[in-house]
């Protein structure tokens, strides 16, 4: 099993390796520990600026900050910096397009014993509704490195989601010469049967979930989607009209995030029978987290569950 | 100041308040009241104080502007089409599907803005992190941004308060157009968030504060603004809203409405009136 990380380590590593290479500030309002901007801060405690707690002001300190030409990259827990702040974003970083990235850590059930405030399953549907805006949600601490420098070639407003909670690094044993390209889909896995399509914090949990199915029978198909949006809608569509049966997986409401982007796509293109792992429209609660992603069906069981259940409706089609 | 200068300036901003009616009045709606209270301000801002090139409206040592209270957004492309950042005549087009006139700022579109505005309280925030880029780059353009007094009763503001003071952005001004009117009435009774001047001391600011219709006032505080280091500065500008049309004085209702051709031609001729004292 490889290695355990959370994404944030990525963040924070990233933030500070590719500060000498990059030029860019960082704000973050009193989290900075937490987040791993601190990392950062450490280093080039000239380019870091805390906020307090005040969110809003943050994100608008950040626009008018990229509004004179500089890179910057705006922190906090994902309920704060997507959900406080939304509609900051929106008008001074969303409207006038600025080249903001704005980084939402500490996303839903995986913050743990913090529960139902801090628990922000709503982030990525949020930033995904503002017009302009890429939304990305890596799967392991490599991957999450490799976005953090794709978002600094990249012209525009970010939303960049990083957890608390540890995640096996699998990037470096599976795709050894991966390189990460905001809005491209990887196929983790070829299948026949059945497409699993996920993000985040399931990424891993979906290749268990293929290995359970594997011994079933059932060959399943794994892609990470780390960018929800711009979608990579043609790699969706290609694999469900390969297998005909799709199941998105994420860390996130089953509704506007990557399972309601996957399924708006296909009935678009290829509608087939799709059904969604993620919190159905519930609010978090305390608890370690392992019994929390059993309580909310986050598990590699209930993904090839409903692996099973899709693969059964395209013959009750 | 000489009073050739006052004259002066007095006349552009009459002009400025006189398109404000024309760009309102052909918009059908808008907030003329707000506008006509900052109009003497925003003449001074883009005629004497700012470093600012109309011919080359981007680049990068320019002061910048930001106008938080963004719904007076026919004050700032007045003054912006007066000082010949584009045609006059295209203010006629404001709030029009096919201009470039927003109906509040909007930064790609129209030359000379500098940040898209209209969300109350994210001017003031947004002024702050371009005063922290200007002094990080050592550069020596300065920021200055115009806040409505209703606007103050937003929280961020006071975020953005808290913020210039503790990374002391003494190239900040914030100008808080005081006429004391707000939608639903006087601010006093709708949510009071006076007094400014002591929240503003007790924020870590340098408080000024002035007549917003008397230019020797104005220029006295944008001069002592730029003398004081480690502290950004608030000028408390007392205004009267709807300045220069009779009807429009002090009447809450002007805050965000068009006059009809009658009372278009009133405040026309009311303005063409008191420019007739500047000749």
């Amino acid at each position: 099993m490889a290695d355990k990380k959370a994404t944030r380590e990525g963040f924070g590593a990233a933030l500070a390796e590719l500060g000498e290479k990059y030029d860019f500030l960082v704000l973050d309002a009193d989290l900075a520990a937490a987040t791993k901007t601190g990392v950062f801060k450490k280093k080039y405690p000239e380019r870091f600026f805390d906020c307090g707690i005040a969110e809003g002001n943050m994100i608008s300190v950040a626009a008018g900050i990229a509004a004179t030409g500089k890179k910057v990259f705006a922190a906090s827990f994902a309920m704060f910096a997507a959900g406080r702040s939304f509609e900051q974003i929106r008008n001074s970083i969303g409207y006038p397009h600025l080249n903001v990235n704005i980084v939402g850590t500490h996303a839903s059930i995986t913050v743990g014993e913090d529960g139902a405030t801090h628990q922000c399953s709503e982030d990525l549907a949020l930033m995904r509704t503002i017009p302009g805006m890429t939304v990305i949600c890596p799967a392991d601490v490599t991957e999450a490195y490799a976005a953090v420098e794709a978002v600094l070639n990249h012209c525009g407003p970010c939303y960049l989601r990083f957890g608390r909670y540890p995640v096996p690094n699998l990037t470096p044993e599976l795709l050894p010469d991966y390189k990460f390209e905001i809005g491209k889909g990887v196929t983790y896995r070829e299948g026949s049967d059945v497409s699993i399509v996920a993000n985040g914090y399931m990424v891993h949990l979906a290749l268990e979930a293929a290995d359970i199915l594997a011994a079933e029978g059932i060959s399943a198909e794994v892609i990470n989607i780390h960018t929800i949006k711009p979608l990579d809608i043609d790699l969706i569509e290609a694999s469900a009209r390969k297998t005909g049966a799709v199941v998105t997986a994420e860390e996130h409401s089953i509704i506007g995030g990557l399972g309601a982007a996957v399924c708006e796509g296909l009935c678009e293109r290829y509608p087939v029978p799709t059904l969604r792992v993620g919190v159905e429209d519930k609010f978090g609660r305390s608890g370690q987290v392992p019994e929390l992603l059993e309580i909310y069906g986050l598990t590699a069981g209930n993904i090839a569950a409903k692996a099973r259940r899709a693969i059964a409706m395209k013959s009750a089609k | 100041m000489e009073n050739s200068k006052v004259l002066s300036l007095s006349r552009i901003a009459n002009r400025i308040r006189r398109n404000i009616i024309e760009s309102v009045y052909n918009a059908k709606c808008g907030h003329p009241g707000g506008s006509l209270s900052i109009a003497d301000i925003m003449t001074y801002l883009y005629f004497e104080e700012m470093n600012i090139d109309p011919k080359n409206p981007d680049f990068s040592g320019r002061d910048r502007f930001v106008l938080s209270k963004g719904h007076t957004a026919p004050a700032l492309y007045a003054a912006l089409a007066e000082r010949g950042f584009f045609p006059t005549e295209d203010l006629k087009t404001l709030r029009k599907t096919a201009s470039y006139l927003q109906g509040h700022p909007d930064m790609k579109g129209v030359p000379g803005v500098d940040m898209s505005t209209g969300s109350l309280g994210q001017g003031i925030s947004a002024a702050c992190g371009m005063a922290l880029s200007s002094k990080l780059d050592g550069s020596p353009f300065r920021v200055y941004t115009v806040l409505g007094d209703g606007e103050s009763e937003e929280g961020q503001v006071w975020e953005a308060a808290m913020f210039a003071a503790h990374y002391k952005l003494d190239n900040l001004v914030a100008i808080l157009d005081l006429n004391g009117l707000q939608i639903d009435g006087p601010i006093t009774e709708v949510m009071n968030p006076t007094p400014h001047d002591e929240k503003f001391l007790a924020f870590g600011w340098n408080v000024i504060t002035i007549d917003a219709h008397d230019f020797n006032e104005i220029e006295a505080a944008f001069d002592a603004a730029r003398k004081i280091e480690g502290k950004p500065t608030v000028i408390i500008a007392r205004s009267i809203k709807g300045k220069g049309v009779s009807y429009m004085e002090n009447a809450c209702e002007w805050h965000g409405q068009a006059p009809k051709e009658d009372l278009y031609k009133v405040a026309i001729s009311d303005l063409d009136a008191i420019g007739e004292t500047l000749k």
